[in-house]
């Protein structure tokens, strides 16, 4: 049997007159959620579009991006880690791939991310800072092969007047621990 | 490619060049399998890793895997991870405690932690057989040799050739240094691994670990991208972190490397000094300073701390760096598929701080999202590719040849970059092949 879906009227559907249909009533948490996953999906285009720069600026002045050496871990500070990365060492890695030396980067090397399964952690009232939890997926091509890596985003986001920003992302892989066959040469 | 295994393979080593079918061979790589990394004394792990009577790591010598165990009467055992009975791998975990015996996964045998066979299910099956329990064939087997310097345990699984501080010699110097730094005299394992397949023979990496000619081509990237941060952040007023200048290190140019030295010593182990400042005046250097001259008086004090060493390599298989505190072992896997583990330790006794410098050094240069071997991986690929190819036959060392000091068998290179340590790699792969030859 083929699921009938109702019509409605799409300007119905997408501005309900305020609060008149309980069924689109649209909470604060939704709107929040939206805003935190069209930033999520943002920054998955920066890595992918290869934006470092723009990247980068997604970060707090003391943000940090970190990948722990073992799901285990609950701090990255004076531990060993993937990544540790403030924005100085975020750019320096930067200034480094963008070198005409980088040895590295000479075969063609891209990325596809998709990021999923988004759930708000806590909303802080009275900021607007949002812990946030997500899945991603991301496919790797580089000279001729692909890699997988998968795992998990917590994003410890700061609102602002402009929007988000990352306080701290932590990346935890589920194949981190594997041999690595070659190296991580940015941010995943 | 042809297989080279029935030839004299001692021909195809000259003193400044080898064959490229060292370096590509299956049969060859055989050889060195059984002739080298199955005799020589290998390095299994560090006996932090296995504090408590039950906890095992395991390890791979040449292509043999292997269990390293620590006893209820505290002695360290390394047993072939290999059931006696139909071969199953006892131990599929790479650490853990095993509690007081190993158990098989397939008909549980029971072994205790020194290898010996301790029970097996309904024995009664087994009378009137030729099975007789306590005869070696039905224990563990055990590595030949096993011994431990300084808490670093070596196996070798050949049972004749030198003990254990003949065959380190001078190049003792690495375990020595990098314990003698502690206060307390010993170094603790930190339990993370990190692990890398590269796509190259072992040798590869293991030459370039004192090659000094290389790092101000391969790492240019990275070490013009660390000074520039440096400049940036003093213009800012800030105080660029120590380990950026592990990085930026990499602009020395090529004529400051070659005043550098190397010391190459008996069974193909090699020294490079020190270039990176390693002993820098900060605040944090000088208070750790001051405990080390508390436990060793001012002069041993000086006398540790004045080893200004970069890399030393152990052959065939180890690479350790005593002032940073990390340690690479390479475990050949195929001619073209090297896997390669990467450790730190803290220095028992020292100020935390000091620990950091370690772990920075560890995270930046030494974890998968490196941006140093990130471009040496890059190369060894390039090699292996090369070497693989009929563009050439020959893998040139001739850099500096002939112009080195001989005293002893030690040769120390007048040249920061000669290429002293390749050839004396192969001096000993040689020796080792060689009297393996039937
Ligand atoms: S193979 Fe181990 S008990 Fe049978
Ligand atoms: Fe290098």
């Amino acid at each position: 049997m083929p699921v009938v879906i109702k019509k409605r009227s799409r300007k119905k559907a997408i501005t309900p007159k305020k609060n008149s249909f309980a069924q689109f009533r649209v909470s604060d948490d939704d709107v929040i959620l939206r805003e935190v996953e069209q930033f999520l999906y943002r920054q998955a285009e920066l890595l992918d579009a290869k934006r470092w720069s723009d990247y980068i600026e997604l970060f707090d002045a003391d943000g940090i991006y970190w990948m722990p050496a073992s799901l285990e871990q609950i701090t990255g500070d004076g531990m060993p880690s993937i990544f540790y990365e403030d924005r100085n060492l975020m750019t320096m890695r930067m200034k480094r791939i963008a070198h005409p030396h980088a040895w590295s980067q000479t075969p063609a090397w891209g990325t596809s991310h998709i990021v999923s399964n988004v759930t708000l952690e806590k909303v802080d009232s009275r900021t607007g800072d949002v812990s946030v939890r997500s899945r991603f997926h991301m496919m790797e091509f580089r000279r001729d092969a692909s890699r997988h890596f998968a795992g998990v985003y917590h994003h410890e986001l700061r609102k602002t007047k402009h929007g988000y920003t990352i306080r701290l992302q932590r990346t935890d892989m589920v194949n981190g621990e594997a041999p690595f066959d070659y190296v991580l040469l940015a941010w995943v | 490619m042809t297989t080279n295994g029935g030839a004299d393979l001692t021909r195809l080593i000259e003193p400044d060049r080898v064959h490229r079918s060292v370096y590509t061979d299956d049969a060859i790589f055989a050889r060195e399998m059984e002739a080298i990394f199955q005799r020589a004394w290998v390095y299994v792990g560090h006996e932090s890793q296995v504090k408590q009577p039950g906890d095992y790591c395991t390890a791979l010598l040449g292509q043999q895997p292997l269990i390293m165990v620590r006893h209820s009467d505290g002695a360290v055992y390394v047993l072939y991870n290999r059931c006696a009975h139909r071969g199953a791998l006892l131990c599929a975990k790479s650490r853990g405690n095993t509690g007081g015996a190993f158990g098989c996964s397939y008909h549980s045998w029971q072994y205790r932690t020194d290898g010996t066979l301790e029970s097996i299910p309904l024995p009664a099956g087994y009378e009137g057989t030729r099975f007789s329990p306590g005869a070696a064939d039905y224990n563990l087997k055990r590595a030949a040799r096993v011994e431990s310097y300084r808490g670093f345990v070596f196996a070798s699984l050949s049972p004749s050739g030198p003990a254990l501080a003949e065959f380190l010699g001078e190049a003792r110097i690495a375990l020595d240094n990098m314990c003698d730094r502690a206060p307390a005299g010993e170094v603790e394992i930190v339990p993370t691994c990190f692990r890398f397949i590269q796509h190259s023979n072992w040798k590869i990496f293991m030459e370039n670990q004192l090659d000094a000619l290389h790092p101000y081509v391969t790492h240019e990237s990275t070490g013009r991208a660390a000074a520039e941060l440096e400049r940036q952040m003093m213009a800012r007023k800030q105080k660029p972190p120590l380990e950026y200048h592990y990085l930026s290190a990499f602009t020395t140019p090529f004529n400051e490397w070659d005043k550098l030295q190397t010391v190459n010593y008996p069974y193909g182990h090699c020294m490079l000094q020190g270039y990176m400042g390693l002993r820098p005046r900060d605040p944090d250097t000088l208070a750790y300073e001051a405990v080390m001259r508390e436990h060793y008086g001012a002069e041993r004090t000086e006398r540790i701390l004045g080893v200004n060493i970069h890399h030393v390599l152990i052959y065939p298989g180890l690479s350790v760096q005593p002032a940073l505190q990390q340690l690479r072992a390479a475990r050949p896997l195929a001619p073209n598929r090297t896997l390669t583990e990467i450790w730190h330790f803290r220095l028992k006794g020292a100020p935390e701080a000091i620990y950091r410098r370690a772990l920075a050094y560890y995270n930046l240069i030494n974890s998968p999202s490196t941006m140093v071997n990130a471009d040496d991986l890059e190369n060894f690929w390039r090699c292996h590719q090369g070497l693989a190819a009929d563009g050439g036959d020959w893998v040139s060392f001739h850099r500096n040849a002939g112009q080195d000091d001989e005293h002893d068998g030690v040769i120390a290179s007048r040249r920061g970059t000669s290429e002293a340590p390749m050839r004396n790699q192969f001096r000993a792969w040689k020796q080792y092949l060689s009297s393996s030859e039937h």
